[in-house]
């Protein structure tokens, strides 16, 4: 109550003082994300080459129905989103749990060696890599001298195995990132629950199914989302391991987007086109998740 | 018994998990300091080759220390800038509670699903433009403002700043007036002083997105003397006769800031990645 009142007391001055505080902020989202937004929309009903633009109606829509690189850009991106997120996802809530068992030692070692890759960037990871997966690489002359091959992997060129490499690749770099997620909401959850499943006879991975997931399923969900988002902008690794090839086997759509304007012939529109893409799939998949999060409760 | 076997399992699990974790990291470093032919041999001792390899770095036309500098100038200023600005608004949407601000915080965090693909083309039409704006000129493309400028306000940081004022006593900010010191008194010499370690998370976070960003720059900053580390770091990848050893070295004082500031930070490294989903 005593709240309502301050509220409506807010002196004029005071409000005035809030949008000062606010205002720099407001400007610049505006400015470099919302003005963009809009702007990217209307160029994508334009057409022309660099500046020149005029408007073109559904052109650069209907373009992407028949464009074969940006048919591989988005069963590539969708491949890594399906493939990769969920084994992402189910390795850190594995080892966070884990982790969050009271009588195993060396917990703060193995936390901290799995969250370390997050300290590298995206670019020297990426060429980390590479390097290790060259075909002269460590990882190919491990392999040899172990026999479990006969023949070196050509990691970097194969199709396949490009395609593999980089989801190795995301999957080494962010599992740690949202184990620490997972580790922060398990901490939440009291200890007393466990212990009375364990009288009940519960073994682990009852306990996993039937205590944990449950009560993290709002960071789950969180970090689903966020992985989602994250994929489908996906660009650094493929960008720099495999520079989206062999003949665009491991190209994003965010990376063709960049090949439209800085390697094609600048066409501002269709960039744009594709570009929205990647917008109604990330509200689409959002939204797709956040009722299913839901509709479990 | 089960449980035992059970035991010993995650053991193995988490030791496999740390080594695999951990061993990209140890041959970045151990690849440093040996010569280019070795490393492709495998080798997995420290060499006695980091001094020479480093020479080799600076004496290439890479311009590695300027980008360097550049990387440095670009997080710095950037999170300096990003701690006022954004921090002052997760306050204010706070402190100044009222319905029309609460309406626009909404919006803001609408921004957060935004993605940069989709900002691409749009912000590289506008930095461009910017050149013939006259005072515009100074956020144009291939300059770090204009690096700088897009990252000083998130919806993550505003949020996180919203999120963590509001466990911050209103009673400090009432006494504060009372005393006799001014709005922006009471934001600079009350609120941000007891709040050192949100602060301290928020730097961590913003410095290391800052330090690792890679598409914008690569858009924006176009001439060779302009670039930042990512930059120059892929670059040498794509080269086809790679120096692994100078590569390395490149790799590990790209490195070395983040890694410092992860062992000194630990606690805030963590909360500032996490900010966003407590509370």
């Amino acid at each position: 109550m005593a709240d309502m009142t301050k509220k409506k007391d807010m002196s004029p001055k005071l409000n005035r003082t809030g949008w000062i505080f606010v205002l720099p902020s407001i400007i610049l989202i505006v400015a470099f994300v919302f003005y963009p937004m809009v702007q990217a929309l209307i160029t994508s009903f334009q057409s022309g080459a660099g500046n020149n633009l005029s408007f073109s109606g559904l052109s650069n829509y209907k373009r992407l129905l028949t464009d074969t690189t940006f048919r591989k850009a988005l069963s590539n991106t969708v491949l890594y989103l399906v493939v990769q997120v969920p084994i992402m996802i189910l390795l850190a809530l594995a080892i966070s749990s884990m982790l969050n068992n009271k009588r195993l030692k060396f917990k703060g070692l193995f936390r901290t060696a799995i969250f370390l890759p997050c300290v590298t960037s995206l670019v020297a990871y990426s060429i980390v890599f590479k390097s290790l997966f060259a075909t002269d690489g460590f990882v190919n002359a491990m392999l040899v001298k172990l026999n479990i091959i006969a023949e070196p992997i050509s990691w970097i060129t194969d199709p396949v195995w490009a395609k593999v490499l980089i989801i190795v690749a995301i999957t080494w770099r962010w599992t740690g990132y949202n184990m620490v997620f997972y580790l922060s909401g398990l901490q939440g959850i009291d200890d007393s629950i466990y212990e009375a499943a364990e009288i009940d006879g519960a073994g682990a991975f009852q306990k996993f199914k039937s205590i944990t997931l449950p009560m993290l399923k709002p960071i789950i969900l969180f970090t689903t989302i966020n992985s989602t988002i994250g994929t489908l902008q996906l660009f650094d690794e493929p960008m720099n391991i495999t520079q989206g090839g062999p003949a665009n086997a491991t190209i994003t759509i965010s990376q063709y987007i960049y090949n439209i304007l800085f390697k094609y012939s600048s066409d501002f529109g269709y960039a744009a086109a594709v570009s929205y893409v990647v917008v109604i799939m990330i509200v689409v998949l959002s939204f797709i998740q956040l009722k299913v999060g839901d509709k479990n409760e | 018994m089960s449980r035992k076997i059970g035991n010993v399992f995650q053991y193995i699990f988490l030791t496999i998990a740390s080594v695999v974790s951990v061993f990209p990291i140890f041959w970045m470093v151990i690849a440093s300091t040996n010569k280019s032919v070795d490393i492709t041999k495998g080798t997995l001792l420290p060499g006695g080759y980091f001094m020479e390899n480093l020479k080799t770095l600076l004496n290439s036309d890479l311009q590695y220390m300027n980008a360097f500098k550049n990387s440095l100038l670009i997080a710095v200023v950037t999170t300096a800038l990003a701690m006022i600005v954004s921090s002052a608004a997760g306050y204010a949407f706070v402190i100044y509670k009222s319905k029309g601000r609460e309406r626009v915080f909404t919006i803001v965090l609408l921004s957060m699903m935004v993605p940069f693909a989709a900002l691409m083309v749009p912000l590289f039409r506008l930095f461009s433009k910017f050149q013939h704006m006259g005072p515009l000129k100074v956020i144009a493309l291939n300059t770090p403002m204009a690096v700088i400028i897009i990252a000083i306000a998130t919806a993550f940081l505003i949020f996180f700043f919203r999120q963590n004022t509001q466990s911050f006593p209103k009673e400090l900010v009432e006494a504060a007036r009372i005393d006799g010191l001014g709005e922006f008194g009471i934001f600079f010499k009350v609120f941000m002083p007891t709040n050192k370690s949100v602060y301290a998370a928020a730097i961590v976070v913003t410095f290391m997105t800052s330090w690792n960003n890679y598409l914008w720059p690569l858009i924006a900053l176009q001439s060779p003397e302009k670039r930042t580390l990512p930059l120059v770091l892929a670059a040498m990848g794509s080269s086809y006769t790679p120096d692994y050893g100078m590569m390395m070295v490149a790799v590990v004082i790209a490195t070395i800031p983040m890694a410092v500031l992860f062992f000194i930070m630990q606690k805030q490294f963590v909360a500032g990645m996490t900010g966003s989903v407590k509370g």
